[in-house]
C-alpha cells in the first residue's frame, strides 16, 4: 500500500510541477528565454492567496482570483519592462536580467511582507480514505490532478482551435514570418507570459495548499525542479511538460521513500543527465541545432 | 501615381552598408523585378519595404504615405505582402492553419471564401489541406507561401527568389502562377537570380549590384542588353 500511496503523491506533486513547467515551455517556445523569475511568480501567488483568505478571510476562490490576476499582471510587467527591451542582446545577457528579476521578487516579498515562515491556509481540507490506515488521497492532491487535467485540455483547445492561440505557435516558429503575416509579436509574446503566470498563480496556491509554509523563497525550487522537468520532457512542448512534470514528481516521490529524502534532488538530477545524455532534446522534444 | 516608391535608401547591419542609395517605384498592375547576384542586397531591400529593417536614410512611400516608424505587422494592414525568401511557411502547421495565418488581418468572414480562392489556384494545397506544412515537396511549400500571402488580399506582392531550389518544370509552373496573379490584377514586385525568367515576365526590371542599382529598363531592354546577357543570362 505504501507502494500506491508514493504514487498517489508522485503524481499529485508531479501534477504542480507540470503546471509550473507549462509556463517555462511556452515562454522558453516563444521567447526562446528561460525565465527564472517563474519559480518566483509562483511565491507571489501563494501571497496573494495567503493574505485574501487569511487576512481578509475571503472564500478559496476569491484568493485564487486575486493571485491570477495578479500573477497574470505581474507576469506582463515583467517582461515588458526587464525582456522586451533584451529582445536583440546576447541570451546570456537575458539569462543573467532573468536571474536578477528573481532576485529582486524574493527580496521584494521579503521587505514587503517579511522573511518569516508563514504557514498556508489549504483551500481545501481533509483526505479521501479509499482503504482504512491504509491508502487515502488528500483533497488537495485531487485538485492539484483535476487541475492540471483542465490546464492541459484547456492549452490544447487554445493552441489547435484559436486565432490566438495559432498565432502564438506561429511565432515559436518564426517571428520573422509571422510578422508578415500582420501578427504583433511583442503583444503575443506579453500574452504568453499572461498565460504562463496566471498557471504559475494557479501552482502557487495548489503547492502552498499541499505543503502549507509559505517564505519569500518558496517559489525557488520547486521552480527548478519544474523547469528540470520542462527540460526533461522536452523544452517548448506542452504535452513534453505534462509527462516531464509527472515523471519528477514520481521520481522525487520514490527517491525520498526508497532511497533517502536528503538525495532526492540528486537522483532527480541524475535520470535527468541520463535522459538528456540519451535524448538531448528531452523525451518529446524535437533536436534543432542551435543556429548562430 | 506609383503604388510604392523606393527613394535612396541607404540599410545597414550594424557596420555592414548593404543597401546604398537604391531608389525605384512600382506602378499599379505592373510586375517589377529586381535581379542580382549573390549578396546584392535584394532581400535587404524587400525587408526594409516590409519594416522588418530600417533605413538609415531615405524613405519608402506606399500608396503616397511614408511607411517610416510603421510596425510590420501594420504594413501588412495596408496591402503590402512578402513572401520571403525559403519560403519560411509555419513547418509545424497544418496547410490550412498556415493559410489561417495568412489572413490574419483579414475579417473572420472573409478566411473561408479566401482559402477557396487559394485551393483554386493551387489544388495541391487542397489535398494536402490537413498536412503539416514540414512535410510538403519544396514546390508545395512556395505554392504554400503564396497562397499564404495571397490570403491578405495584397495590393502589392513581394516575392523573394519564389523559384529558389525547385526543379525547372516547377520553376516554369511558379512563373505560369506569377502570370496569372498578374493578369487578375495583383500588382508584383518580383526578386530574382533566375534573371531570365524573370526578365521574360516583367514590364521593367532593375539590376542590383553590391548594394546599388547598375542598370534599369522594360523587361524586354535588359534582356537584350549586353551587360546583363554577359553577367546574368550566361552570355
Ligand atoms: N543579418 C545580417 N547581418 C549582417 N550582414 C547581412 C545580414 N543579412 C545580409 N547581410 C549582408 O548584406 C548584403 C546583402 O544581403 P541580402 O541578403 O540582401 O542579399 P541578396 O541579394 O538577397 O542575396 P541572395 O540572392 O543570396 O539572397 C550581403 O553582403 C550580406 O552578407
Ligand atoms: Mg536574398
Amino acid at each position: 500500500m505504501s507502494f500506491l500511496n508514493n504514487v498517489i503523491t508522485g503524481i499529485s506533486l508531479g501534477s504542480i510541477y507540470a503546471i509550473i513547467a507549462l509556463g517555462y515551455t511556452m515562454v522558453y517556445g516563444i521567447a526562446k528565454m528561460l525565465n527564472f523569475a517563474h519559480g518566483d511568480v509562483i511565491m507571489v501567488g501563494a501571497y496573494m492567496a495567503f493574505f485574501a483568505m487569511g487576512r481578509f478571510e475571503l472564500p478559496a476562490i476569491a484568493g485564487v482570483l486575486l493571485a491570477v490576476v495578479v500573477c497574470t499582471a505581474l507576469g506582463i510587467v515583467i517582461e515588458r519592462l526587464a525582456y522586451k527591451p533584451l529582445r536583440q542582446a546576447p541570451s546570456l545577457a537575458v539569462l543573467i536580467t532573468a536571474i536578477g528579476v528573481s532576485y529582486f521578487l524574493q527580496n521584494g516579498a521579503q521587505i514587503l511582507w517579511g522573511a518569516a515562515t508563514k504557514t498556508f491556509t489549504p483551500i481545501v481540507n481533509g483526505t479521501l480514505v479509499l482503504v482504512p490506515e491504509q491508502l487515502s488521497i488528500s483533497y488537495v492532491a485531487i485538485l492539484s490532478v483535476v487541475c492540471c487535467i483542465v490546464v492541459m485540455i484547456g492549452l490544447t483547445l487554445f493552441t489547435t482551435r484559436t486565432k490566438m492561440g495559432k498565432t502564438m505557435r506561429a511565432c515559436s516558429e518564426d517571428k520573422a514570418a509571422a510578422q508578415l503575416m500582420g501578427i504583433n509579436v511583442d503583444a503575443t509574446i506579453s500574452m504568453t507570459f499572461a498565460i504562463g503566470s496566471a498557471l504559475a498563480a494557479i501552482a502557487g496556491v495548489l503547492m502552498c495548499s499541499a505543503y502549507p509554509v509559505l517564505s519569500p523563497t518558496t517559489g525557488s525550487m520547486p521552480g527548478i525542479r519544474a523547469f528540470t522537468a520542462a527540460v526533461f520532457g522536452g523544452i517548448g512542448s506542452i504535452p513534453g511538460a505534462l509527462l516531464g512534470g509527472i515523471l519528477l514528481g514520481i521520481i522525487e516521490t520514490f527517491g525520498k521513500a526508497y532511497i533517502s529524502t536528503d538525495l532526492s534532488d540528486a537522483v532527480v538530477f541524475a535520470v535527468l543527465i541520463i535522459v538528456l545524455l540519451v535524448k538531448p532534446a528531452g523525451l518529446m522534444g524535437k533536436y534543432v541545432p542551435e543556429k548562430v | 501615381m506609383a503604388l510604392l516608391k523606393v527613394d535612396d535608401i541607404h540599410v545597414y547591419y550594424g557596420s555592414i552598408h548593404a543597401v546604398k542609395g537604391v531608389s525605384f517605384e512600382v506602378n499599379e498592375g505592373e510586375i517589377v523585378t529586381l535581379i542580382g547576384a549573390n549578396g546584392a542586397g535584394k532581400s535587404t531591400v524587400l525587408n526594409t519595404i516590409s519594416g522588418l529593417l530600417h533605413p538609415r536614410t531615405g524613405s519608402v512611400r506606399f500608396m503616397d504615405q511614408d511607411l517610416k516608424g510603421i510596425a510590420p505587422h501594420k504594413v501588412v494592414e495596408k496591402g503590402l505582402a512578402q513572401v520571403p525568401e525559403g519560403r519560411r511557411v509555419f513547418l509545424q502547421m497544418t496547410v490550412e492553419e498556415n493559410l489561417e495565418m495568412g489572413a490574419y488581418t483579414q475579417p473572420k468572414s472573409t478566411i473561408v471564401p479566401g482559402i477557396a480562392d487559394v485551393y483554386k489556384r493551387f489544388p495541391r494545397l487542397e489535398e494536402r489541406r490537413r498536412q503539416v506544412a514540414g512535410t510538403l515537396s519544396g514546390g508545395e511549400q512556395q505554392m504554400l507561401a503564396m497562397g499564404r500571402a495571397l490570403m491578405s488580399r495584397p495590393k502589392l506582392l513581394m516575392l523573394d527568389e519564389p523559384s529558389m531550389g525547385l526543379a525547372p518544370i516547377l520553376v516554369e509552373q511558379i512563373f505560369d502562377i506569377i502570370k496569372e496573379l498578374h493578369a487578375a490584377g495583383t500588382t508584383i514586385l518580383l526578386v530574382e537570380q533566375n534573371a531570365q525568367a524573370a526578365l521574360s515576365v516583367a514590364d521593367r526590371a532593375y539590376v542590383l549590384e553590391t548594394g546599388r542599382i547598375s542598370l534599369s529598363g522594360t523587361g524586354a531592354e535588359l534582356m537584350a542588353s549586353g551587360q546583363v546577357r554577359k553577367a546574368y543570362l550566361g552570355g
